[in-house]
């Protein structure tokens, strides 16, 4: 890991156990500037409550989480205005049009977009047309790309996706990998997790979520 | 910071007017219990009188039971409320809007429309003010109170008969303050003393409610 | 010095060193009650003299007081445990609050049936809508509550957070519940006769009910001693040091 970056998001010895069962111990990560991070693990290797730690939802068993050196619950306000988290729920309303979706999402995160950029954004997403149509309308692969539009306007720094690939076509997997570099490119950084590895055209590293065998369950020294 | 409250707000308004089905429900819900109880007994204008000010308020509290569910369980299945946990604005305020909101949307149509049923338990008219206004000071901490419940119930299967199990004893104080003042001012008498005293609650649950609805969503989401 | 004791607070509440501390403890918490109810009882019920307006019938309130007593007592017990839990993230505060519920609602119960066997012979009634006993009755339901989302919640630890917040918002809301309770009373019935009509309880009669209300502690100490035990069990039944002391019987 180098330290050439400036770091953004770091854990120390994080320690997961959901329903009695250790998901995973000790991790560190490190993320920096310009980094992209795959996560990796098979079905039940805590990939999604790795992610809800990250972006504080959950809290660790042990360990703690950084954002530029502070934990993330003291610099609750900084982090989240430069964290965007999507996770595998569409968090779309089907009586809201596309465009109120997008703006509602934006909302939460205190930032409000020109009508031109929003169109911008659809358009890059393929959904140049579709501002006014209520979402109930859409297939799911398209209101997955109406988040891909919201992390495009969102102006975060860092991206922590959860298996960002969920009913995407072969395009939209496309969009989504060029986005990932793009981001990347100007400086930004991104947390994923894929069952499958992800192939993108750019420096990318990967962690992998072993299971742990049952027996390790044994932490007495970490009394969790 | 005030933007963030508005904007959830008007999308909280806008998409319940979007659902327009659903809107009237809890309404219609109030009326039709209250209209059971003169059938379940011998409808005399007396015993009707005498009963109104319990069946008015039991039937607003079950009312307003059954439709916290839309406070947070759309935005919990969605996803959204994942969102709004990440939001750089103060929990706190966000649920204060989402909570105003469902006032808005069921406990103040309940308020509007108690002078018809009032009118239906033969209340006499001059009684009608203070229903009225125990219900618009009771009604907005019945959602408050509400708050804390579902976010704490919103992630269990079936969780409905439970959120009634853990709320509805919260409400006691309001249903006796509430039904009494009506009671009282049938009488004739001065109803200062439970008015300071909805008021003192609705102030206590408007300072208190929204912290703990806070706390107990970051706990529903820690799953 | 604050690190010291915070020191001292970890090792106290792990739950290795909580089960052996806890297993000598509940031997002399239980004798203790055993003895003071003996003692109170037999003073209580052949040694004070019968009630001037009640006669015998008001012996009850040896058992009916003192439960009723430790049922609000358990309850605030409950959620100041609850409240380490949430706070300082001590598992063991929340174990003491989960295991403490079903006892409190127990004494609640307890409470209520005697409160109501007592009202026969002086209200003509089992139950009456008397202050004490509504009160009493919301106090079980505000335990069913907990007690219920305790069991609904599937993550332990997200159960224990719940339950817990859901034992504040409770004791926040008790006072209010009781001064409610008892306005809505003295406005429907302020003729009936309250429990304690006289001023002051004559020593003969208050010494038992002291010592009986003493002996419910210890009860509930060692009561709730013995559930947190189990429960620790339970839960750390994947560590190591449970699997040490399986194999050792």
């Amino acid at each position: 890991m180098t330290m050439a970056h400036n770091m953004m998001l770091s854990t120390e010895k994080l320690v997961c156990v959901r329903d009695d069962r250790l998901l995973f111990r000790d991790l560190d990560i490190e993320l920096g500037e310009a980094e992209v991070l795959q996560i990796e693990g098979a079905n039940g290797s805590g990939k999604t409550s790795l992610l809800r730690i990250l972006c504080g939802l959950r809290q660790a068993d042990e360990g703690r989480v950084l954002w530029q050196g502070e934990d993330i619950h003291r610099s609750r306000d900084e982090y989240y205005s430069a964290m965007v988290y999507i996770g595998h729920l569409p968090c779309i309303k089907g009586d809201l049009t596309t465009e109120e979706n997008i703006r509602s999402l934006l909302d939460t995160r205190s930032r409000s977009a020109a009508a031109k950029e929003i169109d911008e954004a659809l358009n890059k997403v393929g959904l140049g047309g579709y501002e006014d149509v209520p979402s109930k309308a859409l297939s799911s692969g398209q209101r997955r790309r109406i988040l891909l539009a919201f992390l495009l306007l969102a102006d975060a720094s860092l991206w922590i996706l959860d298996e960002p690939l969920t009913a995407l076509d072969v395009r939209g997997v496309a969009l989504l990998e060029q986005m990932i570099v793009d981001h990347r490119d100007a400086g930004g950084s991104v947390i994923f997790t894929t069952h499958h590895g992800m192939q993108l055209p750019c420096e990318m590293r990967s962690v992998s979520l072993g299971v742990v065998p049952r027996a390790d369950l044994d932490m007495d020294d970490a009394d969790v | 910071m005030f933007n963030a409250f508005s904007h959830l707000l008007i999308r909280d308004l806008r998409l319940a007017l979007r659902a327009r089905h659903e809107l009237a429900n809890p309404l219609i819900f109030f009326v039709l219990v209250v209209s059971l109880f003169p059938l379940a007994v011998t409808p005399t204008p007396e015993l009707l009188q005498e009963m109104a000010p319990g069946v008015i308020w039991v039937s607003a509290l079950l009312a307003v039971l059954l439709s916290l569910d839309r406070l947070f369980k759309q935005d919990y299945d969605d996803g959204s409320l994942d969102q709004l946990m990440l939001s750089p604005n103060p929990l706190v305020l966000l649920v204060l809007a989402k909570v105003l909101a469902h006032w808005l949307l069921t406990g103040l149509p309940l308020v509007l429309i108690s002078p018809m049923l009032a009118v239906f338990m033969n209340v006499p008219a001059d009684t009608i003010p203070i229903i009225v206004l125990s219900l618009l000071l009771g009604t907005p901490v019945l959602s408050l109170i509400g708050a804390i419940g579902v976010s704490l119930t919103v992630a269990v299967n079936r969780g409905g008969v439970l959120l009634s199990l853990i709320v509805l004893p919260l409400y006691i104080p309001i249903l006796i303050f509430g039904a009494n003042a009506i009671d009282v001012a049938a009488d004739g008498l001065s109803v200062k003393g439970q008015m300071y005293f909805l008021a003192a609650v609705l102030a206590l649950s408007l300072s208190l409610a929204p912290v703990a609805t806070a706390v107990a969503l970051r706990i529903t989401a820690s799953r | 010095m604050f690190s010291k004791i915070w020191k001292w607070i970890q090792t106290f509440s792990s739950p290795k060193y909580f089960y052996g501390t806890a297993g000598k403890l509940i031997p002399w918490f239980a004798a203790g009650a055993l003895a003071l109810t003996v003692w109170g009882l037999y003073l209580g019920l052949f040694v004070a003299p019968p009630d001037y307006q009640q006669g015998e019938s008001y012996r009850i309130i040896y058992v009916h007081v003192p439960a009723a007593w430790m049922s609000l007592f358990i309850y605030v017990a409950m959620a100041v445990s609850a409240s380490v839990g949430l706070i300082w993230q001590i598992r063991l505060a929340d174990v003491i609050a989960s295991a403490s519920a079903p006892i409190g609602a127990a004494f609640a119960f307890i409470a209520l049936v005697t409160g109501s066997l007592w009202g026969k012979p002086m209200w003509g009634a089992y139950w009456v809508w008397d202050a004490r006993l509504t009160s009493e009755l919301i106090l079980l339901f505000l335990y069913f509550g907990y007690m219920a989302l305790q069991s609904a919640i599937e993550d332990q630890r997200t159960a224990d957070k719940a339950s817990g917040l859901l034992a504040i918002v409770g004791v926040v809301n008790v006072p209010i519940i009781h001064y409610s309770v008892e306005w809505w009373n003295t406005l429907h019935q302020g003729a009936t006769v309250t429990k304690f009509d006289k001023p002051s309880i004559d020593t003969s009669m208050l010494i038992p009910l002291l010592l009986m209300a003493l002996a419910f502690k210890l009860f509930y100490a060692a009561l709730v001693l013995v559930r947190a035990r189990n429960e620790v069990l339970y839960r750390d039944r994947n560590r190591r040091w449970v699997r040490e002391l399986i194999q050792k019987l």
